[in-house]
């Protein structure tokens, strides 16, 4: 039966049998599963258990199954970003961040189902079909990093790694009720990632607990010079571990409990600072006025990111492609096909939004909004330690409920995006279960390259609180 | 106001064949997003820089030294369409 095990439980438990026996029982769990939470499971992890048994268990990870998300490149198992476009494509090289886990003796047990080049908040815009969320089978898990999210909660694997654009790591941790981290823009190289929207996006790990974030922390984060974007600097993750928050002081910015928000998150979430209240922490409220604005101007930039980002795939050198008379014809017709229609959508708004006449209009301005968005969060952060509010305004909708509708999904993101737009690190942590019974999250806001202040805030409130002892029906 | 006529010519810019049955419903649809996206007009943003990046890291440099770079075969390997090492793709002009 499914269970959360978490990290210290499962390398007791390879101490107590071995790595290939605890691999051999996730991969029988994954084939029983009916949430549709793994692509693929890769048939050598395994064997990888199996060499790990015979070196002895060297590494802080060894023999600790974790699932990957479709846009991180695995040598030699297919990453195809859940898109037709990439079907068929087999990396000839490692991400970063997976060079690190098979060093730390991490087993790569699957790749995980995603939105569509993560364009999405639900992983329903799939070419494998939506994910379902553990919790309930109509609704969704979140996104995009939806199929990560939903294979911990669903006690599948004990930890993963997704991807955070604009919330799609802490949106399925807070619609499928686990742990999720979006790290300081810089902080885990990107080498590998395959690119959405490159200003804005950062590898997360997702686990049952916090303990988990920090152990998966040290191994996955540090510099990496094929990144021009990675910054040079040590931290022990780990060491943040420490149930203590007396005097700290959290800023509670008014703009995330705005229009929209669910009146039991709402309160979910103001219990929670009043538990921190009783941990010795203190609050008060800040204002960040261009909240309001944030959404607009992250859309404007991803989309014209993406466009960029996007252009690779033109079925010249792997995927999918679609014969023409010639190239442009090969490329227009391969891209009509390989594309979803939101991804369509957002190059084309993208492509537009970059076009000669609205450059200014959108682009730059949706720039310059970001420079404002970003002073408020250094405004707010400079007298606070922390900043508290919902993950998301609302628990997971129902599958079906916003897909057609492109403005609606991209309002669910209210809370989330502004952390991308300025490059902050952002955990989101289970806050108790609220209307039918679906799981909220708290969302805990840093400074840059803080994430040991929100991982020590949010290991306090878990050792203070049941919340995270709430699962899915079915998971042990 | 996003025209179906230049819903025809973005998706050219970006390589998306559209077909004119398909390009009204497109122009609906992006309009309700450029529509939204309309509200930025009024933030006041006159001497406000733009924020390309949040780090400030310029200039990235790195040893110009020649390193192994991957087999050939293994750059190859995702497509049929190749020829003596290249990529094969159809005539450009």
């Amino acid at each position: 039966m499914a269970a959360w095990t978490d990290i210290s439980g499962i390398r007791q438990k390879i101490a107590d049998s071995s790595a290939e026996e605890v691999t051999a029982s996730y991969i029988e769990t994954i084939k029983q599963s009916k949430i549709n939470g793994f692509t693929t499971t890769w048939d050598e992890a395994i064997n990888i258990a199996r060499e790990i048994d015979a070196k002895g268990h060297e590494g802080p990870l060894a023999g600790v199954p974790i699932a990957i998300k479709e846009n991180i490149s695995t040598k030699g198992l297919s990453t195809t970003c859940s898109s037709k476009i990439l079907q068929g494509y087999v990396p000839p090289y490692d991400a970063h961040v997976i060079e690190k886990l098979k060093e730390a003796g991490a087993v790569i047990i699957g790749k995980t189902n995603m939105d569509e080049f993560a364009m999405g908040s639900s992983t329903e815009s799939s070419c494998y079909g939506p994910t379902l969320n553990p919790w309930d089978h109509e609704r969704v898990p979140g996104g995009s990093s939806g199929g990560s999210a939903a294979v911990v909660a669903a006690g599948e694997v004990p930890v993963s790694l997704g991807s955070d654009t604009g919330g799609s790591v802490r949106c399925p941790a807070a619609f499928c009720g686990v742990v999720g981290l979006k790290p300081t823009y810089g902080c885990i190289s990107r080498y590998g990632l395959i690119s959405y929207a490159n200003s804005l996006e950062q590898i997360g790990p997702l686990a049952t607990n916090v303990a988990d974030i920090a152990a998966v922390m040290d191994v996955v984060a540090g510099y990496d010079n094929r990144d021009s974007t990675s910054i040079n600097r040590e931290n022990n993750y780990s060491a943040a571990l420490k149930d203590d928050v007396k005097g700290m002081k959290i800023g509670v910015p008014d703009e995330y409990f705005g229009e929209g928000i669910d009146e039991k998150v709402n309160n979910a979430v103001w219990d929670a600072i009043s538990k921190f209240e009783d941990m010795g922490a203190t609050y008060e409220k800040v204002s960040m006025p261009h909240t309001k604005y944030a959404l607009a101007a992250y859309y404007i930039i991803a989309m014209s990111e993406a466009s960029s980002n996007l252009a690779r795939f033109d079925g010249t050198r792997y995927g999918l492609r679609v014969e023409g008379d010639n190239w442009h014809v090969m490329a227009s017709k391969t891209r009509a096909e390989g594309f979803g229609p939101e991804v369509q959508r957002r190059i084309l708004l993208g492509t537009y939004a970059l076009s000669a006449g609205y450059h200014d209009k959108y682009y730059l301005k949706a720039l310059k909004v970001r420079t404002l968005v970003k002073q408020d969060f250094d405004k707010a952060l400079a007298n606070v330690d922390v900043l508290m509010a919902p993950t998301m305004p609302a628990h997971a909708f129902k599958m079906g409920e916003k897909i057609n509708d492109p403005l609606s999904l991209y309002l669910a993101d209210v809370n989330t995006v502004p952390i991308n737009l300025a490059g902050v690190p952002s955990i989101s942590v289970p806050c108790g279960l609220v209307a039918h019974e679906m799981p909220a999250g708290l969302q805990i806001i840093g400074k840059h390259f803080d994430e040991n202040t929100i991982i020590k805030a949010a290991y306090s409130f878990e050792q203070n609180t049941d919340y995270h002892t709430e699962r899915p029906k079915g998971v042990q | 106001m996003i025209t179906k006529e230049e819903v025809e010519h973005v998706g050219w810019l970006a390589r998306i064949e559209i077909d004119a049955k398909q390009s009204d419903a497109y122009a609906e649809k992006l309009n309700s997003v450029l529509d939204y996206f309309g509200q930025l007009d009024e933030v006041d943003t006159e001497d406000v820089p733009p924020t390309y990046h949040v780090m400030d890291v310029v200039n990235v440099f790195r040893k110009d030294e020649v390193k192994e770079s991957m087999p050939q075969e293994d750059v190859l390997a995702n497509t049929e369409h190749k020829k003596e090492g290249n990529f094969k793709a159809p005539k450009i002009m």
